[in-house]
Formats: structure tokens, C-alpha cells, sequence
């Protein structure tokens, strides 16, 4: 008898297994994006896919939290059994794959739609142009140089509305005594969101030229300086402005905050725009955006998304990953997305007049080069990223630990990466 | 005499052993074997050999988080460990009175061994999340000044990843312990209240002792859940606040999966099973001597 059961259930398993890829068509995608706002932009690229008249099914695989996403491609990749495509941050994250030959060439159809002229601004496309050849698609641009503010809260507590993160701080002591929760931010994922706050501050205490310089030359003597010990004191400053909630909080969570006028400001990515919109808010209207940290100074980082397409050995999957690759950059699709998800499309020649006021701010300051800020993940490994994730969330998380401390471990961190 | 190659080793033995050995083997051996070797090279995302010494080690003894996770697996292991045996041993006594509903008792003491960490420490860390659960539960009620979010404070955070480990492995030590207990004979017990010893003597000089082996299979089991603890962590905390609750088994898949370093995760693991095979050296070395002092005897 129990041998008939184990028979059965070998059986089962071996059927399952070749009743998995029913179709040579359906494309499994590996991505992050679970928050409301997200998903509502990333069904916009299943509804294309699904409709793109060639009997295509986009099959989703949504995962939260961009390091755990991540980290299960890899491991999908190593095991040999890689999804059709995958969702990954511009930068150093997939150099591997491109370099282990991991990932499908993408050159031929970028030709043809002509992806190099198309892209702007061109540090965007060449996150995912190496050495000649496209090996990713990017469809968006984020920047993590943004602020949203509650109007209600600054109202209620009788001060004005930021112009900058200095003026934030010298307001934020009001909005606690009025009861709010003045600066709102989550520790999850080992402390990404800590650390988006922080390498925003680097860029505004070091400007961008020296910024660009420590990290291309791993310079410690920059990353030690007395520049870095400042930020390490701001931030130690915006920490008694915060509630004792933040410890394991996402990043959605910690907007929705500010949506629901608890807390006063976030600095987040451009993607929490995504949040308010599907919350039925409209920027400047009822809720205020403040570009770069600094509005006098407006800067775009190039961070966003890019999609990447593994190799899968056939060549009917191949032909429906470059029509998704395709498809993704497409002018209509690129609109539908990027309205919903609070970014900026990768191509300059689409209309995006519906956008609203906040995004409108940036679509003007990415015309002018002065105001492209390179993304921190362009210059960094995922390690060295995870080490300083560790360092500004211990810091931020451990009062004991000194300004002076901090900064001479985030000076031996920039020494050694790679 | 000589014995015979057949009578040593028995064809149906050998065969019914072969799968074990396979996988000790196969999965052990060969798999800790290349963890060593991978740990002296420069991998990153994909395993290479391209040798680097030891530069892994000290890359790895540099890193702040490992020297915090090497920290508290101590801390967290003998906090642990010494309060699991105490209450395991209490409730083994307790349950050992001939109470009533002792079938019921049992389940709930063991209920938590038998649940998924994941599950479990997901709702430890929401009761102690300060906006949803005791802390709010209590201001709600009207005590407003209530103040207990030790999740969320780095000095704090591993003190109730210590009770949550309590919650968890204190009711299978109990079972272990009471099943020793129940073998201890009636005539000692008889012998012992005659000779007017009180209960609590009797418990430490006679009875104890009479269950070392209980007491070893309650202690290595506890070890071994120590030294791997992980979804406790990742449910609880996730390492954090900051780094502040991060364990090595925790510190070694995060280097593996999520910073793809193999090579520095690797020589973290290989640091990992560094104790362990001392401990075992240790062991074999004692049962070596005291086998040859026996034989000596005789």
C-alpha cells in the first residue's frame, strides 16, 4: 500500500512537471513592484503583453521587497532554472549575469526601434548598453531625490511648507508638539529607505562633482571628511523626529502616513507618487512634493528599473521575450505605465501633458544635463550597497553609536569596495 | 579471534545504510567540503577558483555585522539555552504531580515547538509592535503613558528574541525531561522518602543525575537550534533595528543570496562549523580515552 502511494505521488510530481510550461508563449516576470501604485502600473504591461495578438500570457510573479525579488532570481539563475525576464534596479546588480552570459541579447530589436535615440537622457540607456550590446530594457526613471509632505499637517501645526530639508528640520520641533508624527521613514530590508535618505544628504552636503569622485575613485579620504561626519549629524537629528514604529516598516506603509496626514514629511523615490494617485490625491493640490531636497536646486537621479531577459535555449520564448522587450518601450505603453507609477518615461518623444504638477517638475529639470545626478547603484556592488544599508541602519537605529564612529566606517566601507 | 568480514558487517544492515551514507556523504561531506574551498576564493555571484588565501577571513572579521552576529548568537545561546532547561525541568516537574488535564497541558506546552517559527514570529513581532499591538491594545484601554515596544529599541530587540526562543523551546525540553522523569523507578522515590529526604534534595542529588541522558538529548537539541537559528530572526526582526539582532545563519544567507558574495558568506559558514567540529574532536577524544582505559582494565 505504501508503496502505491509513493508511486502515485512520484507519479503526480513527474506529471506536474511536464504540465508546467503549457504554452511555449507564457513568460514568467520576476519583479517588486506590490505596493498599490505598483501594481496598478505593472498590469498595465501584463494587459499589453496579454494583447499583443501573438497568444502571449504574461505570467507574474510578484515578490516584496527588491532584495528578497532579487536574491530569488539569482538563486533561480544558479539552480538553472531562470525566469523569462526579471525586474532589476540600473546599475552594478546584474553585471554578473551579463558577464556569465547569463542573459539574452537584445541588440537586434533595439536597432530596430531604434532604442539609442529614442532614450534620454543617454546615462539612462547605458545602464543596460554594455560594450556594444542591450542586454536590458529600461522603462522608467526614478529619482530618489524627492520629499512629500502632508499640506494638512504643516497647515494644522502653523508652519509653512518646506523649501528644503534644512527647513523641514527647523520646523519639525512644531509638528511634534502639535501632535504629528513630523518625519516619517521605515526600516525594513535591512534599511534601504535609511539609506535612500542618506545618499540623498551625501549628495547635497558633498555636491555632485566630489559625490561622483568618491565613489568612482573609492576615495576614503572624501568619505571620511567633515562633510560625511555633518550628514552623519543630520541624520541623527531627523531621528528624534520620528515615531518608534519605524523599525521593520515597508515603504508603502510609511507613505501611506503621510496620505493619511499622521506624519508630516517622507523622503522617498518618485515611485511613492504611485501611492498618493492611487489614494486618489493629486500632487500640489492635496499633497506637496519637494524636488531634489532642495527646491532651489533640482536635481533627477537616474535610478528606475530595468527589465532583463534570461537565455532560455528556445527559440519560440526567445522571439516572445523580444516581443515583450519590444513592447515595454513602446510609446503607449510607456505612457499608461509611467502615469501610473509615478516615473518618468525612458523616451522623450511621448506626451505626457496628463502627467501631474510633481512629475511636471521633474520632466523639466531632466532637460537640463546639470541636473542629472547618477544613480548611487551605477558605482556600487550589491555588497557594498548592503554594507552601507547595515551601517546607516545601525547608526540610525543605535544612539550610542557616534557621528565620528560612523563616518570613519563608512570611509573604510568606500576604501574597500569594488 | 579474528571476526570474519561477514559477520562484521551484515548484508541487510549495510543495505538499509546505504541511503544515509549517500546523503552524509553526498550532502555533508562533498557539500561542506566545497563551502571550505569556496571560501578561498574571490566568488562573488558565481562560484570561481580564483584563490585569494585568506583575505575572505579577514574581510570578514572586519565586517561589523559579523562581529555583532557572533556576539549575539553567544548571548542569545546561553540566555537560551540555561532558561529552556531550567523551565523545561520546572514544567517537567510540574506535569509529573499527577495533575488532571495532563494530556491538555502537554499539548499546549509543546504547541509552540510544533508551529512554523515563520508563523509564530510573525505574531510576536506584531503583539510587540508598538502601533498594533500591546502598547496600542493598552493605550486604548485608557492606560495612555504604556510604554513596551522592545522590538523597536536596538538595546532591547534581542532580550525578546531570548523570550520568544523561551516560548518556543522550553515545552519540547519539558517532554524530553518528563519522559526521563517517568523512568526514574518508584522504589527510589519510596527509598528516598523513608530515609526523610525532602523532594527538592531528592530532585537535585538523586534524581538529576539519574537522568544525564535526557538532560544531554535536551541539551544538544537545543544547541543544534541555537546555532542555526534563522526564521526566528527573519520573522521577528529581520535582523534588525539596524544590525542589532543579526545571527550568523542569518548573516550567511544574506551574504550568499542577497549581497552575492559567496566567497566572504562561505567563510562566515566555515567559521560557523569551526565550534562545532571542536566540540566534536573534544568528544571523540574523551570516548577515545575512556574506551582505552577501559580496555585497559579488563
Amino acid at each position: 500500500m505504501r508503496y502505491k502511494i509513493l508511486t502515485a505521488a512520484f507519479a503526480a510530481t513527474v506529471a506536474l512537471n511536464f504540465a508546467g510550461p503549457a504554452s511555449a508563449t507564457d513568460l514568467e516576470v520576476i519583479h517588486w513592484w506590490t505596493s498599490k501604485g505598483e501594481s496598478a502600473a505593472v498590469s498595465q504591461f501584463a494587459k499589453a503583453f496579454d494583447n499583443d495578438g501573438h497568444g502571449d500570457k504574461w505570467v507574474d510573479s510578484a515578490i516584496a521587497l527588491g532584495e528578497t525579488a532579487r536574491s530569488t532570481v539569482m538563486q533561480r539563475v544558479l539552480g538553472g532554472d531562470p525566469p523569462g525576464a526579471a525586474q532589476f534596479n540600473p546599475g552594478r546588480q546584474y553585471e554578473e549575469l551579463i558577464s556569465g552570459g547569463k542573459l539574452l541579447d537584445l541588440t537586434d530589436i533595439a536597432k530596430a526601434g531604434k532604442w539609442d535615440e529614442v532614450i534620454r537622457p543617454k546615462a539612462i540607456g547605458s545602464a543596460c548598453l554594455v560594450d556594444g550590446h542591450w542586454w536590458c530594457v529600461p522603462v522608467n526613471i526614478h529619482s530618489n531625490y524627492w520629499a512629500w509632505y502632508s499640506k494638512p499637517v504643516f497647515e494644522k501645526a502653523g508652519v509653512p511648507e518646506p523649501k528644503n530639508l534644512a527647513d523641514f528640520i527647523a520646523a519639525a520641533p512644531k509638528i511634534k508638539e502639535a501632535g504629528f508624527i513630523p518625519f516619517a521613514i521605515g526600516g525594513d530590508g535591512n534599511g534601504w529607505q535609511i539609506q535612500l535618505l542618506f545618499q540623498d544628504m551625501v549628495t547635497e552636503a558633498l555636491g555632485v562633482a566630489k559625490r561622483d569622485e568618491m565613489y568612482t575613485k573609492k576615495s576614503a579620504e572624501i568619505a571620511g571628511g567633515p562633510e560625511m561626519k555633518g550628514v552623519f549629524t543630520q541624520l541623527r537629528a531627523l531621528k528624534q523626529f520620528t515615531d518608534n514604529g519605524y523599525a521593520n516598516r515597508n515603504w508603502n506603509d510609511t507613505t501611506n502616513l503621510v496620505i493619511t496626514g499622521k506624519a508630516g514629511l517622507q523622503v522617498m523615490g518618485d515611485w511613492a507618487r504611485g501611492e498618493f494617485a492611487a489614494a486618489g490625491m493629486t500632487g500640489v493640490k492635496d499633497f506637496g512634493c519637494m524636488i531634489g531636497l532642495n527646491e532651489a536646486k533640482p536635481v533627477v537621479s537616474t535610478d528606475g528599473d530595468i527589465i532583463v531577459f534570461f537565455k532560455q535555449n528556445n527559440p519560440d520564448v526567445e522571439a516572445a521575450q523580444k516581443r515583450l522587450a519590444a513592447l515595454l518601450i513602446s510609446p503607449k505603453v510607456q505612457v499608461a505605465f509611467n502615469n501610473a507609477k509615478g516615473s518618468m518615461p525612458v523616451r522623450g518623444d511621448v506626451d505626457m501633458s496628463t502627467a501631474d504638477p510633481c512629475m511636471q517638475k521633474s520632466l523639466k529639470a531632466v532637460e537640463d544635463p546639470a541636473n542629472i545626478v547618477t544613480a548611487t547603484n551605477r558605482f556600487i556592488t550589491e555588497n557594498t550597497n548592503q554594507q552601507l544599508n547595515e551601517l546607516v541602519a545601525q547608526f540610525f537605529a543605535d544612539d550610542s553609536m557616534t557621528a565620528d564612529d560612523a563616518t570613519a566606517k563608512f570611509a573604510t566601507i568606500i576604501g574597500n569596495s569594488d | 579471534m579474528q571476526k570474519s568480514w561477514r559477520q562484521r558487517f551484515h548484508l541487510p544492515a549495510v543495505i538499509g545504510t546505504i541511503p544515509m551514507i549517500l546523503v552524509a556523504v553526498g550532502v555533508f561531506v562533498v557539500g561542506i567540503g566545497f563551502s571550505v574551498l569556496w571560501s578561498f576564493t574571490s566568488s562573488k555571484l558565481f562560484p570561481t577558483y580564483d584563490f585569494v588565501g585568506l583575505a575572505q577571513y579577514r574581510r570578514l572579521w572586519g565586517d561589523n555585522r559579523w562581529l555583532v552576529s557572533v556576539n549575539n548568537i553567544w548571548f542569545f545561546g546561553l540566555m537560551s539555552i540555561a532558561c529552556n532547561m531550567v523551565f523545561g525541568y520546572l514544567l517537567a516537574v510540574f506535569m509529573d504531580q499527577r495533575i488532571r488535564q495532563e494530556d491538555l497541558f502537554r499539548s499546549i506546552f509543546l504547541y509552540p515547538f510544533a508551529m512554523s517559527l515563520i508563523v509564530t514570529g510573525l505574531v510576536w513581532q506584531w503583539v510587540l509592535d508598538p502601533n498594533l499591538g500591546l502598547q496600542e491594545a493598552m493605550r486604548n484601554l485608557g492606560w495612555t503613558s504604556f510604554s513596551f515596544a522592545p522590538l523597536v529599541d536596538a538595546n532591547t530587540a534581542i532580550y525578546a528574541l531570548v523570550v520568544a526562543g523561551i516560548w518556543q523551546g522550553s515545552g519540547v525540553t519539558m517532554a524530553i525531561l518528563l519522559a526521563g522523569l517517568r523512568g526514574i523507578d518508584d522504589e527510589i522515590w519510596r527509598a528516598a522518602r523513608v530515609d526523610g529526604i525532602p523532594t527538592w534534595r531528592t530532585h537535585i542529588s538523586i534524581v538529576a543525575p539519574m537522568m544525564k541522558g535526557a538532560f544531554a538529548t535536551a541539551f544538544v537539541l537545543q544547541c543544534v537550534g541555537v546555532v542555526r537559528v534563522y526564521d526566528l530572526v527573519i520573522a521577528m526582526t529581520g535582523g534588525g533595528p539596524g544590525i542589532a539582532t543579526s545571527m550568523p545563519a542569518v548573516y550567511v544567507i544574506q551574504l550568499i543570496t542577497v549581497r552575492q558574495n559567496v566567497g566572504q558568506g562561505m567563510a562566515a559558514a566555515t567559521m560557523m562549523l569551526l565550534p562545532v567540529l571542536v566540540v566534536l574532536a573534544f568528544s571523540g577524544i574523551v570516548i577515545w580515552r575512556r574506551n582505552r582505559l577501559r580496555g585497559a582494565g579488563a
